[in-house]
């Protein structure tokens, strides 16, 4: 590709851009005729310079959008129509260019005579508009000598244009060009008395460079050859020339190449001099002093400089957004305005162009979701147009935008039901969860709340990709909505990714660099000082300021701690604290030490140590040592435990955890762990339990020889959990109350101890009545209470009042499950509607019943089963054409659409999940249902 | 510190088939790289440890500027870590990175026809297998080929893309 294609492409790319952002005004103020002369003489140079290369595609399109416009400028009236179709003709130039760059100056094949057409129509129609009217075609007098000599270069191009395609659609006539020629010559004037006032309009920035490239890239080409709208300014009086000249001296273009590795040269620079300044510090009395604080100097301001030239005002990023929600607003019917303050905000270009496509899709996710339909904001008491709202502005070493919209915020309803919909987390989780943290979760990947997927957005795969990409660039993004009022997201990102300010702490005798972006404070704990580490048994916490900040040692998070006993890292009596924050998420590092804040290069890690997440580089200090920089990131990720815990879990925990569940497969559960009748810790699935409930002692009535309380405005009967215990006498006295259809039962306790997440293994059987046995939770042996005997004690008929269907009496169904909880906690389920159950503890055994030809008219199977799983024997069951028929119904803790798929592809009529015992009854009902209907 | 200036003949000459190896002692059992694949040889100071990292990797250090990655191929052998003595280290190059194998001492550079090396033995340590790449036997002793592609391809825990 030559260098003048290329250059009309950069060219080219940068006016469309323009023309985009201008048309918009336009739309707005059709009567602002400086915006249609800007447009217009845009578009002009386009055509006028794609018919000098040869693009005679480019030229059609060009060229047919400007007579359009041409009409506008005679006083048509301005239509949205009209504006889309130019808007749309914009869009296949940009296209043409996109591929005539990537084909190396080819100008693609392609048929535009359709839009051309549409252009021409348009046109015809603004004519008939303004019929009459009479076109005001008053070329200013002063202009026509200079309109002369356009001509006279024109005759040179004409001609040789006529004879390539005589024929062409809409071609110019000799006098219509003559007439361009001489209004393009009255802009120009415009132009250049314009830019006197202001000197920084947009119409001198776009024009005044092009001719000063242009005639130095082609310095052979002959004179008249130029585009006549470019060869004008500059064969004009020498006053105006100088003008022009000046403005295109004070800026060239330089390659990025260039500058990113006069950057790397500068961050290089930096490190030397750090280095030299660490060998001076030591030697008091160096001579080397002060030529040293010299270059010190000189490379401080060096560095500056250099960043300076790659900072770009972030209005760049924005420039496409205009245009965008415009045609946003359109699609969705809903006016929309765009605010946009501080576009002069300055930032790096490579941060610049990372943010660019987050930027992009959040305010996308505005207009479509942010934003409501016009009649619901009327109905809010809100004006009609929704505001969408970009900020930019400096922070102490780093910009923050702001996406802000003034529609409804974010429905924390909607969200928490897709949480669960989702299997996030679940819904004892979501329900200790603050809004803020419930919102936080549209960043998750895959979550997405539109309840239809829109062409704007709704795929899902939106939000966790902005986070993703700000991420990558050590930002961080937050997010505050209030109902009703609008939401805004806030993204805080570094000036610069080379060069980062880091704190230098200490942790297990080495050395880490925490970038200063993530921290916020730091805390000095000491004794009888006023911050104090405090112990919730043993996970260590800092009070700072009304707010609870879990703490971890460094060294523990890194697994470099050497002492004997982990919770010693920790000393209570001395200690820095970094509080840190990331996301929405603080909390507090503990480091042995911390000495200072450096400037730091950052290198990107070994290919062999990119999988620690827990560090984002490394880099060479001013002492020559190697340092690992922290990544916030990983640390807040190992920080985290679950979604919700404000007291983070000790990571180590964590990650065994982790490893335990790799291992064994099993999924961990949601135990609630509580006292009753002894000091020994009781669980029983926090599923099962429908409420806590704490009452007055005094609300506890004896009635019949049992107590109850009122509940909902029915007696709930009050079972312990040993007979003969009894509540307490002064107080209140919680409970654990299930219900189910309509029925309460409540389990007195003495205590409620804690929700854990764990395996429930059942090592150790029971015979005693109202356990199932014991497992280890939160390693200590703990009893697991079985519901089974309780229920009916409440209500004798607890599972018998049912409707007996007759006909259900008579179906037999075999229930498959290893674990013996299940099979003592459903089992009465399904006999209590009236099934006749035969339980397998596994799927062998279950063959083996079936070979014994005994008669199922169901089987109810788990899915997660050793040896043999579920999906397994379901398969096999389908290929005996004995069973092909019998239905299957599937049951599991594990219910994901993936796993419902594979449970349907494996041959399970239904996918019930474990602790959905009306699901289950229903899906067994459904079947019978469907035999019954068949066989009647 | 001392570099190997003598890079020059270290391509394989496919005239002779003879091929010049640095040799190393780790653990007492003399080892050989290919001298084209060593950069430089360096005494490891400093060198920041990484935690979470492989036990294997000791760390990262400073080398004139560069980051390098030192192996502590004792480690990677299984061996016992060496008492009180300074440690040496062959720079190389793998994949535009630097490496840093950290050994016991090095040796002279042997230059040795290819067609003499033999394949493993078939009951060498599994874990020694997998990085030797054949063994040539020199008088009084056993060198066994390094093979630098095995031993660091094999500590990556995500396959990388060839290159």
């Amino acid at each position: 590709m030559d260098d003048l294609l290329r250059e009309f492409i950069t060219e080219t790319n940068e006016s469309l851009d323009v023309v985009d952002v201008e048309l918009v005004k336009f739309e707005q103020e059709p009567n602002n005729a400086t915006i249609l002369d800007n447009i217009f003489r845009l578009v002009h140079t386009i055509k006028g310079t794609c018919g000098f290369l040869g693009l005679p595609r480019l030229e059609g399109i060009a060229h047919a959008a400007e007579t359009l416009m041409g009409k506008f400028r005679d006083g048509a009236p301005v239509t949205q129509d009209a504006v889309s179709l130019i808007l749309v003709s914009i869009d296949q130039i940009k296209d043409i260019l996109g591929e005539l760059e990537a084909a190396e100056g080819e100008e693609p094949q392609g048929d535009d005579s359709e839009l051309i057409g549409k252009l021409e129509e348009m046109s015809a129609a603004a004519d008939a508009a303004m019929a009459g009217g009479g076109a005001a075609d008053e070329p200013a007098a002063d202009a026509e000598p200079e309109a002369e000599a356009a001509t006279d270069s024109d005759d040179f191009t004409l001609p040789e244009q006529t004879i390539e395609r005589p024929l062409r659609p809409g071609e110019v006539s000799l006098d219509e060009l003559e007439r361009a020629f001489r209004e393009t010559e009255i802009e120009v004037e415009v132009a250049e008395s314009a830019e006197d006032e202001a000197p920084d309009e947009q119409p001198e920035e776009i024009e005044a460079p092009a001719p000063a490239p242009a005639a130095a890239k082609t310095p052979e080409k002959p004179a008249e050859a130029q585009p006549a709208a470019k060869a004008k300014p500059s064969g004009e009086g020498g006053e105006k020339k100088a003008s022009g000249g000046g403005v295109s001296n004070q800026s060239i273009r330089v390659a990025v190449d260039t500058l990113e590795h006069l950057m790397t040269m500068v961050s290089e620079l930096v490190l030397t001099r750090n280095q030299l300044l660490e060998i001076v510090r030591r030697h008091e009395d160096s001579e080397f002093k002060v030529p040293l604080q010299r270059l010190s100097n000189v490379t401080a301001e060096l560095q500056e400089g250099v960043m300076a030239t790659r900072m770009q005002p972030i209005g760049n990023a924005w420039q496409k957004l205009p245009r965008i929600v415009r045609d946003l607003s359109q699609d969705l019917e809903k006016p929309i305005e765009l605010e946009m303050i501080g576009a002069d905000t300055e930032l790096d270009r490579q941060v610049l162009e990372m943010i660019k496509d987050p930027l992009t899709h959040m305010v996308r996710n505005s207009a479509d979701h942010g934003l409501e339909r016009p009649e619901e904001r009327r109905a809010a008491g809100k004006p009609e147009k929704g505001i969408i709202t970009l900020a930019a502005y400096h922070e102490g070493g780093h910009i923050i935008i702001e996406v802000r919209d003034d529609g409804k915020g974010i429905d924390v309803e909607r969200v928490k039901a897709k949480i669960i919909e989702r299997g996030l987390a679940t819904e004892a989780e979501v329900e200790k969860m603050t809004d803020a943290q419930v919102q936080k979760f549209i960043f998750h990947a895959g979550f997405s709340t539109a309840a239809a997927v829109t062409s704007v957005s709704g795929r899902g795969v939106g939000m966790d990709v902005v986070r993703n990409n700000i991420e990558l660039i050590g930002g961080t993004v937050d997010l505050r909505s209030v109902t009703g009022k609008g939401s805004s997201f806030i993204i805080k990102i570094p000036l610069t990714l080379a060069i980062v300010s880091t704190l230098i702490v200490e942790a297990g005798g080495d050395r880490f660099a925490i970038p200063q972006l993530s921290v916020v404070e730091l805390v000095r704990v000491q004794k009888n000082s006023e911050h104090r580490i405090e112990r919730i048994k043993d996970t260590p916490v800092l009070r700072l300021r009304n707010k609870l900040l879990p703490l971890v040692h460094l060294s523990q998070l890194l697994g470099i701690y050497e002492g004997e006993n982990a919770e010693e890292a920790i000393d209570a009596d001395n200690g820095f604290i970094v509080v840190m924050q990331v996301g929405s998420q603080t909390f507090g590092v503990v480091v042995d030490g911390v000495f200072h804040t450096e400037e730091i290069v950052v290198k990107p890690m070994s290919t062999m140590l990119r999988n620690l997440d827990m560090f984002s580089g490394n880099t060479i200090l001013g002492d020559g040592s190697v340092i690992m920089i922290i990544d916030p990131n990983g640390i807040a990720g190992a920080m985290a435990s679950h979604a919700s815990s404000a007291v983070a879990e000790n990571s180590e925990d964590e990650q065994e955890d982790l490893q335990q569940k790799a291992m064994t497969g099993q999924n961990a559960i949601s135990l609630l762990l509580f006292r009753a009748g002894a000091p020994e810790p009781k669980a029983v699935p926090l599923s099962l339990v429908t409420r806590l409930e704490e009452f007055d002692i005094s609300k506890i009535e004896r009635s019949n020889g049992r107590d109850l309380v009122q509940y909902r405005g029915a007696l709930m009967p009050l079972v312990y959990v040993n007979d003969g215990d009894s509540h307490k006498t002064e107080g209140t006295q919680p409970m654990l109350v299930f219900s189910d259809a309509g029925r309460s039962m409540g389990l007195v306790v003495d205590e409620i101890v804690d929700i854990v997440e764990d395996r429930m293994n059942i090592e150790v059987g029971s015979e005693r009545p109202g356990v199932l046995g014991s497992a280890i939770v939160k390693e200590r042996a703990t009893e697991i209470i079985d519901l089974g005997f309780y229920l009916p004690q409440a209500f004798e008929d607890w599972f018998m009042r049912k409707e007996m269907d007759i006909e259900a009496l008579t179906k037999k169904v075999l229930f498959v499950d290893d674990s013996s909880f299940f099979r003592n906690m459903l089992t009465p389920v399904l006999k209590a509607a009236g099934y006749d159950v035969t339980t397998c503890v596994g799927v062998s055994q279950a063959f083996e019943l079936l070979e014994n030809g005994d008669k199922f008219h169901a089987i109810v199977s788990d899915i997660e089963m050793p040896e043999i799983n579920g999906f397994e024997f379901c398969e096999a069951i389908r290929r005996d054409p004995r069973f092909r028929q019998m239905p299957i119904l599937a049951l599991s803790s594990l219910v994901t659409p993936a796993s419902i798929e594979r449970g349907r592809q494996a041959g399970f009529d239904d996918y019930v999940a474990k602790f959905d015992r009306p699901g289950l009854i229903a899906a067994l009902k459904d079947i019978f249902a469907g035999d019954l209907g068949a066989a009647a | 510190m001392s570099m190997l200036e003598n890079k020059v003949a270290g391509d394989k000459n496919a005239g002779n088939d003879m091929i010049q190896y640095v040799t190393v002692v780790i653990g007492g059992q003399l080892f050989g790289l290919p001298i084209s694949q060593v950069h430089d040889v360096f005494v490891p100071e400093s060198v920041t440890r990484v935690p979470m990292s492989a036990p294997e990797v000791q760390g990262v250090l400073n080398l004139r500027g560069r980051i390098v990655t030192a192996i502590n191929m004792r480690r990677r052998l299984h061996l016992p870590p060496l008492q009180d003595e300074q440690m040496m280290a062959v720079g190389i190059e793998y994949k535009h990175e630097s490496y840093g194998l950290v050994i016991d001492t090095v040796g002279e550079v042997l230059t040795l026809p290819s067609s003499s090396a033999e394949p493993n033995p078939s009951n060498l340590d599994r874990r020694w297998a997998e990085i030797a790449g054949g063994v040539h036997r020199l008088d009084g002793q056993l060198m066994v080929i390094l093979d630098v592609d095995r031993l660091l391809g094999a500590m990556f825990t995500e396959p990388m893309a060839a290159a």
